[in-house]
């Protein structure tokens, strides 16, 4: 079973674009959006992974002592973290805005446009 | 198009998706295999310039540029989400009213909260030695300082929280960034590159300029949540529409009392 956790960051995807696409709440929408952001993080560590490794960090681990997982696919999950944090922050700020603005945050009722 | 389609078309999607990714799946490397070249090559040039935690050394020295990206992603979003969630003219400011709070949360905030500044402040300066950096230990200082609200209430925390201080530091901090990546240049290498002296193995002074990269991402990240969450707690707490409040009454954050009934000047 050596693909279990690619199929699972592709299940982890797919059911948040399922929740996105059905959603009827804005705030439940950005969630979902969230939900499809964390397959990237499964996706990468589980490239990343080496049998028996141990985190990259070596201050109390003599290098070459014990294999040590991949440390660029850790940077880029970090990197990943930090965008969909900030982006999550900003959607849920217009969301505010739609809420104000129009009376409602169910996606199917925003239609109409207004200036 | 019909809530039914809509799901079909969905499902039909979906399921394309789903077989595209199983079949990439099987051709990926094996999960848990022993072949990472550009992890082990990250390791040995991490190692080769005294940074122990390679991650940290991945995203400020051989990578730095690419984080340069990230934290003015950062602060665009604080940027886009303070004009977002400004005060519009039609509505108006509520003055907080002091909240009671149960003894025993508040003791407990209060214990945890120097505790918490401490822990993030030592993961910022630990960024180039152990797990954590500026990224984590800037949210963990962020969220120290929101303990005061949950320890006494909304006024106290705009009292240690003045926004335009943190929102001049959070700029403070992605120029301090900016100005690193450029004392490379004048140091005589590149944009971003690890000009200063590496230090010795395993203490705090390691890592060249990892370390004060990492502080300076620290400050901005701090600064940028606490920025963040004032937009956010603002609109839940003090700003309300003037429709609103006399019509259904607004909605409040649930430590505070109800609303009273004067008109705010």
């Amino acid at each position: 079973m050596s693909v279990l956790p690619y199929l699972v960051a592709g299940w982890i995807f797919l059911i948040g674009c399922y929740g996105l696409a059905t959603s009827r709440n804005l705030i439940h929408a950005v969630g979902c959006l969230a939900v499809c952001q964390a397959s990237t993080y499964v996706l990468l560590l589980a490239v990343g992974y080496r049998d028996g490794g141990t985190a990259p960090v070596f201050s109390d681990l003599r290098p070459g002592a014990r294999p040590v997982v991949d440390p660029v696919v850790q940077a880029l999950t970090l990197t990943d973290v930090v965008v969909g944090a900030t982006v999550t922050a900003l959607l849920l700020a217009l969301v505010v805005q739609v809420g104000k603005r129009h009376g409602t945050v169910n996606p199917d009722e925003l239609s109409e446009l207004r200036g | 198009m019909s809530r039914r389609i809509r799901t079909w078309v969905l499902l039909l999607g979906g399921l394309g998706v789903a077989v595209l990714l199983f079949a990439a799946s099987l051709d990926l490397p094996e999960f848990g295999g022993d072949r990472h070249p550009y992890g082990a090559r990250a390791v040995e040039a991490a190692l080769a310039r005294h940074t122990a935690n390679v991650v940290a050394a991945v995203n400020f020295d051989q990578r730095a540029f690419d984080t340069l990206g990230e934290e003015s992603i950062l602060f665009c979003a604080a940027l886009g989400t303070v004009v977002l969630l400004r005060q519009t003219r039609d509505e108006h400011r509520v003055r907080p009213e002091p909240a009671r709070v149960d003894p025993p949360v508040r003791r407990y905030a209060l214990v945890a909260l120097p505790v918490t500044l401490l822990i993030g402040l030592y993961v910022v300066a630990h960024g180039q030695l152990s797990p954590g950096g500026g990224f984590q230990g800037g949210v963990v200082v962020a969220t120290a300082l929101h303990l005061l609200y949950i320890a006494v209430d909304y006024r106290a925390l705009e009292r240690i929280r003045p926004v335009g201080l943190y929102a001049t530091a959070d700029a403070a901090g992605e120029a301090a960034y900016l100005l690193l990546g450029a004392a490379g240049l004048v140091a005589g290498t590149a944009y971003l590159a690890n000009f200063l002296p590496y230090g010795t193995f395993g203490t705090l002074a390691s890592g060249g300029v990892v370390p004060l990269l990492n502080a300076s991402v620290g400050v901005e990240v701090a600064s940028g949540v606490v920025v963040l969450l004032a937009s956010f707690l603002d609109q839940a707490v003090e700003i309300e529409d003037a429709t609103e409040h006399t019509a259904s009454g607004p909605a409040r954050h649930p430590t505070l009392p109800p609303p009273s009934e004067e008109k705010p000047t």
